[in-house]
């Protein structure tokens, strides 16, 4: 299994952890702070770059992602200085996906073109709602109008263009929800991440959620319809699912995420980054310190990792169906047997086809699209094998 | 040998909380049996879940030397006995060993059926009664009603009632004079051949089985041989003691003394609650009367939850059964549960306790199927044979009828919630025999199908009363009614672990009931589920889940990875606590919250 990552490629995660505002519903490692000197970010991520680089030399670099936090926040010159610097470490693919997630706000907007000088050729928009009322809110500190504004600058900028939205919103009726969805579809879209809203633990709706102050959310009923109505309009729109929550026009998908889903390698820098390393042929899942300050220090005194765990191969199997199943594409049964050391219990299999939940195309098992919405399900049957 | 004169026996009888063995603590203590920096709270129980529950289950003893207000040293036995009615038995023999009790009511809240119980053993033991009224100390506390309530409930005279603080240490002294001037001294002959009871037993790591007797007649002493005269087995005893508590060895022990002996005796099933112990040779000829071999009256099932812990639940229930001679088990497969035992309790707390001590102790996690009495099954052909499980039952074709245990039940409540306890009853099948008042709290009696009553009557009683209510049972007998087999079938697979004996009238009511809480104890699955409740092949009640429409996790990226695997490692892990039925998972707590019923 030296080699299994590359079936999944190399990718570089950048976190940048700090946003103008915390919406209610996230429960990402983001922080408000006004006083950030970019030259100290800079210096610390390129100094992780060169902390890792020896252990990952003569790897194909496939993408690069600059996730946050709020990652268009960042002077161009920060953003430039990563990107050189992982050039420089790393032979890159042709096809090198760069993306960096923004805020739809007037003043990102203006930053557009300074990212795709600097080597950024995708965005992904976190527009969220295409309602006033509803962004207000989920928190958000951008208007529709200035959404708008800011996708038309970034289809300027850039060939390739996503945005999210949330939906499952307080009080959204399906026809809400399926109106909106097409006027997103309308807009000229080739990539969407749309989101059932998820009440985490330990954020402000979640507190409001326990406290039963989180009022008019639809009904699990409600959300599954939802679920089916967006997977029929984008694949009548041309933009299929490939994956649970992400729909593309062929071609379009998000690399650098199937790099998580297909199992590859990352490399996350930045603070609270995850990343998954082969290293001598044993695969390490990492993890960097949280809080901005503390990951600066421990980076400046010599590592901002708060963990390097080796996987086992019963891990890694788990992981790896965890994360291939929720692809339209499915998993690959060699490959997890590989890991598993054993094939997936054939009964469990049988039942769940004859359910019409999971289908066997050759050498790929794949959830069918009645599977999908309850794919933790699947998960729980087949792990417990 | 302490001589008959100065030697005196007594139990304290108490209800629950009413500070049974605080009391006895505090005599320890006044005494100087134990040194001050020795003490530790409830001295004389000492299994945990007994001192959680602040219930004794084993009698224990204390031998306390005392020098009265006149001069003379004395030795006080005090026995601890069980409180509950699952051990009514057990209570009975304790009491046969003492010749007086001391009746210790809480004087902030009178009187409680369970005491009436024990007190009626202690009357019906020929006992000289001294009551006792504690908690003095706290403001609440109204003697004198509570006096009048001893003579009104219970009939015994309360004029001379010692009134005591077992907290503040207030009375004690007083206690222990009117135990050396009201009880009486036990009578016995030094000279006849060796009679002794045994009151109780238990297991000893070291030492073996340890027999707690009380003399009767003749001598106990270390190096003879005796004889237990119910199954005529032989002993050399090896080790003659007293509790003071710590054991502490003697040469012997005379009539009207209480303490042990121990005999090499590897199992506490070769000792029998009131059997009699005399000598080898030349023993007595008549056996105390009263002795009776211990009857299961509640059966259920107990599997290991993670079925490969079954080995060490066989290996649990023969360490417990070692020290249980009351707790019968068998090995039991199911189809759905695999492979356990099929146990029989004493009665429902005794099942509990034994469960608890099985998850606790030995840290098996158990699923415990519906507890089910002893049916009495009469075939056509005339012949009768016992159901421990409703799983068994045969063929109706073949059955001519049913008979099931009856109980008289006790119960005192206040006033304002006598008519939901007569509901309760009444629902229950019950019939009423008696209703009395005493002040505010009314007094009534109830025969009632021990089936009604061994689930959750005690609970529901508990909630309908807010906690008010006090309740014991004795069994009556057995009384034929119609009673059927009522099945489960969950994806229309029978689900024996669910099936119950219920009576006909009733089975439509308790199947819906069933059906409707499996529908919210089941999760939901990927397919719908049609849960029924049938008697033979006509169903009775139906329900159905529908089927799981979304679980999936929205946002699933790189950093979630780590997270969202240990996520389902647990659900995993809960999955694996679940049962396969055909292909739906029921979970552990089904088994036992299905069987709840809110009214």
């Amino acid at each position: 299994m030296t080699d299994d990552w590359q079936q999944g490629g190399f990718g570089l995660y950048v976190h940048w952890p700090f946003c103008q505002a915390k919406c209610p519903y996230c429960d990402f490692n983001s922080h408000v702070s006004s006083q950030i000197d970019q030259k100290i970010w800079v210096a610390a991520y390129l100094s992780e770059l060169d902390r890792n680089a020896p252990d990952l030399s003569g790897r194909v670099l496939n993408t690069i992602f600059f996730g946050g936090g709020t990652p268009s926040l960042m002077e161009p010159e920060t953003v430039a200085a990563v990107i050189e610097a992982a050039r420089k470490h790393w032979p890159v693919s042709n096809d090198l996906e760069i993306t960096l997630e923004a805020n739809p706000g007037s003043v990102e907007a203006g930053r557009f073109s300074g990212y795709r000088d600097a080597g950024v050729n995708r965005i992904s928009m976190g527009i969220q709602a295409l309602n006033d009322n509803d962004l207000r809110r989920l928190g958000r500190i951008h208007s529709v109008a200035e959404a708008r504004a800011a996708f038309d600058i970034a289809r300027s900028c850039f060939d390739r263009v996503s945005f999210d939205l949330i939906y499952a919103r307080q009080d959204q009726t399906l026809s809400d929800w399926t109106a909106e969805l097409t006027e997103a579809l309308s807009m000229a879209v080739d990539h969407l991440s749309l989101y059932q809203l998820t009440i985490e633990d330990g954020t402000a709706f979640g507190d409001r959620y326990a406290r039963g102050k989180l009022r008019g959310l639809p009904e699990d009923e409600t959300a599954a319809d939802m679920y089916l109505s967006t997977q029929e309009i984008c694949a009548s729109h041309g933009l299929p699912a490939y994956e649970v929550s992400n729909h593309a026009r062929p071609g379009s998908e998000s690399r650098h995420n199937q790099i998580y889903w297909r199992y590859g390698d990352y490399l996350g820098i930045g603070p609270g980054a995850h990343g998954r390393l082969t290293i001598n042929g044993q695969r390490y899942a990492t993890e960097t310190f949280r809080m901005p300050g503390e990951w600066v220090k421990a980076v400046n005194s010599g590592s901002g990792d708060a963990l390097r765990t080796p996987l086992s191969t019963t891990e890694q199997a788990e992981e790896y169906m965890m994360m291939s199943m929720r692809l339209s594409q499915g998993l690959d049964i060699e490959r997890y047997t590989k890991f598993s050391g054993s094939p997936i219990n054939s009964h469990k299999l049988s039942q769940l086809v004859d359910l019409g939940m999971v289908e066997q195309d050759g050498a790929m098992l794949r959830a069918t699209t009645t599977g999908r919405p309850v794919l933790n399900a699947i998960l729980r049957e087949l792990m417990v094998g | 040998m302490t001589d008959l004169a100065h030697i005196r026996n007594f139990s304290i009888v108490a209800h629950i909380d009413h500070g049974k063995s605080t009391l006895a603590d505090r005599l320890i203590q006044e005494t100087g049996t134990v040194k001050d920096r020795d003490m530790k709270e409830q001295l004389l129980d000492s299994m945990d879940i007994e001192r959680e529950r602040g219930i004794t289950i084993k009698a224990n003893t204390v031998r306390i030397d005392y020098t009265a207000d006149n001069g003379e040293h004395y030795v006080l036995n005090l026995i601890d006995t069980p409180g509950h009615v699952d051990f009514a038995y057990e209570v009975s023999r304790s009491m046969r060993a003492v010749e007086g009790s001391l009746l210790v009511v809480d004087s902030t809240q009178g009187v409680e059926a369970q005491t009436l119980a024990n007190v009626y053993q202690a009357i019906e033991a020929d006992h000289e009664i001294v009551p006792v009224l504690n908690k003095i100390d706290l403001p609440a506390s109204d003697c004198d009603r509570v006096a009048e309530q001893i003579e009104d409930v219970i009939g015994i005279d309360a004029t001379d009632a010692i009134q005591v603080s077992a907290k503040t240490g207030q009375g004690i002294h007083a206690t222990l004079e009117s135990i050396v001037t009201h009880l009486p001294a036990p009578k016995g002959n030094l000279d006849a051949p060796l009679k002794a009871m045994l009151v109780d037993s238990w297991y000893d790591a070291y030492l073996g089985v340890i027999v707690l007797v009380r003399i009767m007649d003749g001598t106990l002493k270390r190096g003879m041989r005796v004889k237990f005269m119910s199954n005529n087995t032989l002993h050399h005893v090896d080790r003659v003691g007293v509790f003071r508590p710590e054991m502490e060895m003697v040469d012997s022990l005379g009539p009207g003394e209480i303490g042990f002996l121990t005999a090499s005796i590897k199992q506490v099933r070769d000792t029998r609650v009131g059997d009699t112990i005399t000598n080898d040779r030349n023993g007595t000829e008549v056996a105390l009367d009263g002795f009776k071999p211990a009857q299961p009256v509640v059966f259920c099932g107990l599997f290991p939850v993670d079925s490969s812990e079954f080995e060490d639940l066989r290996d649990a229930i023969d360490k417990l059964a070692l020290n249980d001679a009351s707790f019968s088990f068998e090995m039991e497969t199911s189809a759905a549960l695999g492979f356990g035992f099929r146990c029989g309790f004493l009665g429902l707390l005794h099942l509990e306790v034994i469960r608890d001590r099985i998850e606790r102790e030995y840290d098996i996690e158990l699923i415990t199927t519906a507890p089910s009495v002893v049916y009495h099954i009469f075939m056509r052909d005339g012949a009768m044979t016992e159901l421990h499980n409703p799983a068994d039952m045969p063929d109706m074709t073949l059955v001519d009828h049913l008979e099931e245990p009856r109980i008289k039940a006790t119960i005192l409540v206040p006033d304002e919630y006598l008519g939901d306890v007569l509901k309760l009853c009444q629902d229950r099948r019950g019939i009423q025999e008696d209703l009395t008042y005493a002040g505010t709290r009314a007094m009534v009696v109830y025969d009632l199908p021990l089936n009604e009553v061994v689930f959750d009557f005690y609970d529901r009683l508990k909630s309908v009363t807010k906690g008010y209510a006090s309740f014991d049972y004795h069994m009556t007998g057995y009384r034929e009614d119609n009673l059927v087999k009522m099945s489960i079938l969950v994806n229309d697979e029978p689900v024996d672990a669910l099936s119950m004996m219920v009576h006909r009238d009733r089975a439509e009511m308790r199947g819906r009931a069933m059906c409707e809480k499996l529908k919210d104890l089941i999760p939901r699955h990927m397919f719908k589920i049609p849960i029924q409740a049938a008697i033979g092949g006509k169903v009775i009640a139906r329900e159905t889940l529908s089927a799981l429409r979304k679980d999936v996790t929205a946002k699933c990226y790189g950093g979630d990875a780590t997270r969202k695997r240990k996520l389902l490692d647990k659900q995993k892990a809960g999955k694996k606590k679940m049962r396969q039925f055909g292909k739906v998972d029921i979970p552990q707590e089904a088994f036992i919250s299905a069987l709840k019923m809110d009214g």
